[in-house]
């Protein structure tokens, strides 16, 4: 175990490494940054400017100093907004998880019951009903339905707000405040749980496809037990077993944010700050959020694979 | 030496093509009966028709700029209503079909092919190049896709391609986002494959790796290739028009389904004009919806292993 995680972990170095340099050089690569791009400042200046935050010096010299930066845990400084990239996603950072949080204990609540009861009953109605609905849960570009359901509950019937974290002008505290949150939330959240039921449901669904037909059922069956503890109790511990690798990559959309969704909704998390940043050619920001999300990749494929070969005894490592 | 004999009777009895046509027709007969299969099938070729063909028995094709009719709602001149220039929009919704369809086929054919080679090279070869390739498709699988197809989409503005252009930069685009996964689904059946007793008989005949690689591996994993270049078309018509949505695909005035919703973007036209920015939106969902169901239809034919 010892030696495969240490060859584990020395892959991802190497792995991020290479990320780390293609996300560099392809970022500065795009000609225009923000200095260039604002246009109240005069030439001296911008020189000026270019050689605080080290813009005149050599690519390669500039990479080996963002790279070091990087393994201090220092992402860079945000030119846009005079901040820190840290400090940013700090703040941004929890609104993200927040929608992602509830987003996905959603999607894997509804994907093990309606997976659980469509194994149960395949080839039913029903079943069917659900492996289309699932098709076109799975073909739904996620711009687009979530304007068409603004469209709807906002504007149309205005049920629910059209977008963003809080009411604008809002100073609810407490309860309000989170009443006020939940309300903006609903939207956002189950577009999610949309975009991702489809593919999770069906992995449940053949999952408990194959653990039903196993002898430890039947004999569950024959001891009498009720059809819903054979199923949820029995059954589904087993069928649940694989679904543990598919933890670790939940990892970068839980603190990763959404670029589509919270742009769509106007939410101050993550991914609207990459968009917003994205306008003004912010390259700190942008390159910090890119390397970002990929360790949170590649960390949540390590504790995949390890949680896949705890969990079962069989895998050797 | 009656062995040798049975082995070239059996050999003649069963020609290649013979046996090739017969499972291809055996799987098409399969197909027919899955009823959601055959109507998504039936979707996609309508789709197509459609658009390559629809725009030509339009009285607005040459999308000319009429001042006068600008942001009229649907009406029995004008199905779909028209947008701000007085353009129909439904003649303009075909038009941009065109476009997502040719971007998603193109794109998919382009990582196809790509992922395909690399796949067969790094399975059979393994060593030194397998160790290459596949890293190149672990780094590529590290790196958020959004961000990097944002960035090459910003690269694209900032250097000033030619709209034109773009689109075919779009469909690279896609198809480096692409090839990854290809390539290792391939790599990982080729490791079966390659020590197979027919790919023995190959090395003992003696025959070139050419021949090896593309006479008889390639064949053995087209069933599998067909079905991901079906589902795949479905995922880069989805990548397109977010990419097109965002201002980084595909710009006007060449239409896509993704830069039509753009007008989704402006307050007045989201509120006041849908008709501007759903039936593009409708016209993606159900063309991705129809190619999935006729993707799954032909994994249950040609995959069975995966088959639920």
């Amino acid at each position: 175990m010892r030696t495969y995680l240490l060859r584990r972990c020395l892959y991802m170095i190497m792995i991020l490494l290479g990320a780390s340099m293609l996300i560099f050089f392809l970022y500065s690569l795009t000609p225009g940054d923000y200095v260039d791009n604002n246009m109240n400042l005069s030439e001296q200046r911008k020189a000026e400017l270019r050689e605080i935050h080290g813009l005149d010096r050599p690519i390669i010299e500039r990479y080996i100093n963002w790279m070091a930066n990087i393994f201090k845990g220092d992402f860079g400084y945000s030119l846009a907004q005079q901040r820190s990239v840290i400090d940013l996603f700090q703040d941004y950072i929890w609104n993200s998880f927040l929608l992602a949080v509830v987003a996905t204990f959603f999607t894997w609540f509804f994907a093990v019951v309606i997976g659980v009861l469509t194994a149960y009953k395949q080839y039913s109605l029903f079943d069917t009903l659900v492996m289309i609905g699932i098709f076109a849960a799975m073909s739904i570009p996620s711009f687009f339905i979530g304007l068409f359901l603004i469209k709807v509950f906002a504007v149309d019937l205005k049920l629910l707000p059209p977008g963003g974290m809080i009411t604008t002008g809002s100073r609810a505290v407490g309860w309000e405040y989170i009443k006020d949150v939940l309300h903006h939330m609903l939207l956002p959240v189950a577009v999610m749980v949309m975009l991702g039921v489809g593919s999770l449901t069906r992995y449940f669904r053949s999952n408990m496809l194959d653990v039903i037909k196993q002898d430890y059922v039947r004999t569950a069956r024959a001891k009498g037990l009720k059809e819903r503890s054979v199923l949820f109790r029995h059954a589904l511990k087993n069928a649940m077993l694989p679904a543990i690798t598919l933890v670790g990559f939940e990892l970068p959309g839980l603190f990763g944010g959404s670029i589509i969704i919270e742009k769509i909704f106007n939410w101050p998390g993550i991914g609207q700050l990459y968009m917003q940043s994205f306008t003004v050619r912010d390259y700190p920001l942008l390159m910090g959020f890119t390397m970002f999300i990929a360790i949170l990749t590649v960390i949540g494929t390590l504790i995949s694979d390890i949680l896949y070969h705890t969990s079962d005894p069989r895998v050797r490592l | 030496m009656s062995i040798p004999t049975t082995t070239t009777h059996t050999a003649r009895a069963r020609s290649p093509v013979e046996a090739s046509s017969s499972l291809w027709r055996q799987s098409i007969r399969q197909l027919s009966k899955n009823k959601l299969a055959v109507s998504g099938f039936i979707f996609i070729i309508f789709m197509f028709l459609i658009c390559f063909i629809g725009p030509l028995f339009s009285p607005y094709a040459d999308n000319k700029i009429n001042p006068a009719m600008m942001h009229k709602p649907p009406s029995m001149k004008h199905w779909l209503g028209t947008d701000l220039l007085g353009r129909d929009v439904l003649t303009r919704l075909l038009q941009a079909g065109r476009i997502s369809l040719t971007v998603g086929l193109a794109s998919m054919a382009l990582s196809m092919t790509i992922g395909t080679i690399l796949g067969i090279i790094s399975g059979y070869y393994r060593g030194i190049v397998d160790q290459i390739i596949m890293r190149t498709a672990d780094l590529l699988f590290t790196i958020p896709g959004l961000p990097i197809l944002f960035i090459m989409g910003a690269l694209m503005s900032e250097w000033k391609v030619p709209t034109d252009y773009r689109l075919y930069l779009v469909m690279l685009m896609l198809s480096i986002i692409g090839w990854p996964g290809v390539a290792r689904l391939v790599r990982s059946q080729m490791l079966s494959l390659r020590e197979r007793e027919y790919m023995q008989a190959a090395v003992v005949l003696g025959l070139r790796d050419r021949r090896k690689l593309f006479h008889h591996l390639l064949p053995n994993v087209f069933p599998l290739l067909i079905v991901i270049a079906t589902l795949s078309i479905g995922g880069a018509i989805l990548s397109e028009s977010v990419l097109s949505f965002f201002g980084l695909g595909v710009m006007p005035p060449t239409p896509t389904w993704g830069n039509m919703i753009d007008a989704a973007n402006n307050v007045i036209d989201f509120e006041k004009r849908p008709w501007l920015w759903i039936p593009p939106g409708l016209a993606i969902f159900l063309t991705v919806i129809a190619i999935n169901l006729f993707g799954d239809g032909l994994r249950d034919v040609l995959d069975p292993k995966q088959k639920k």
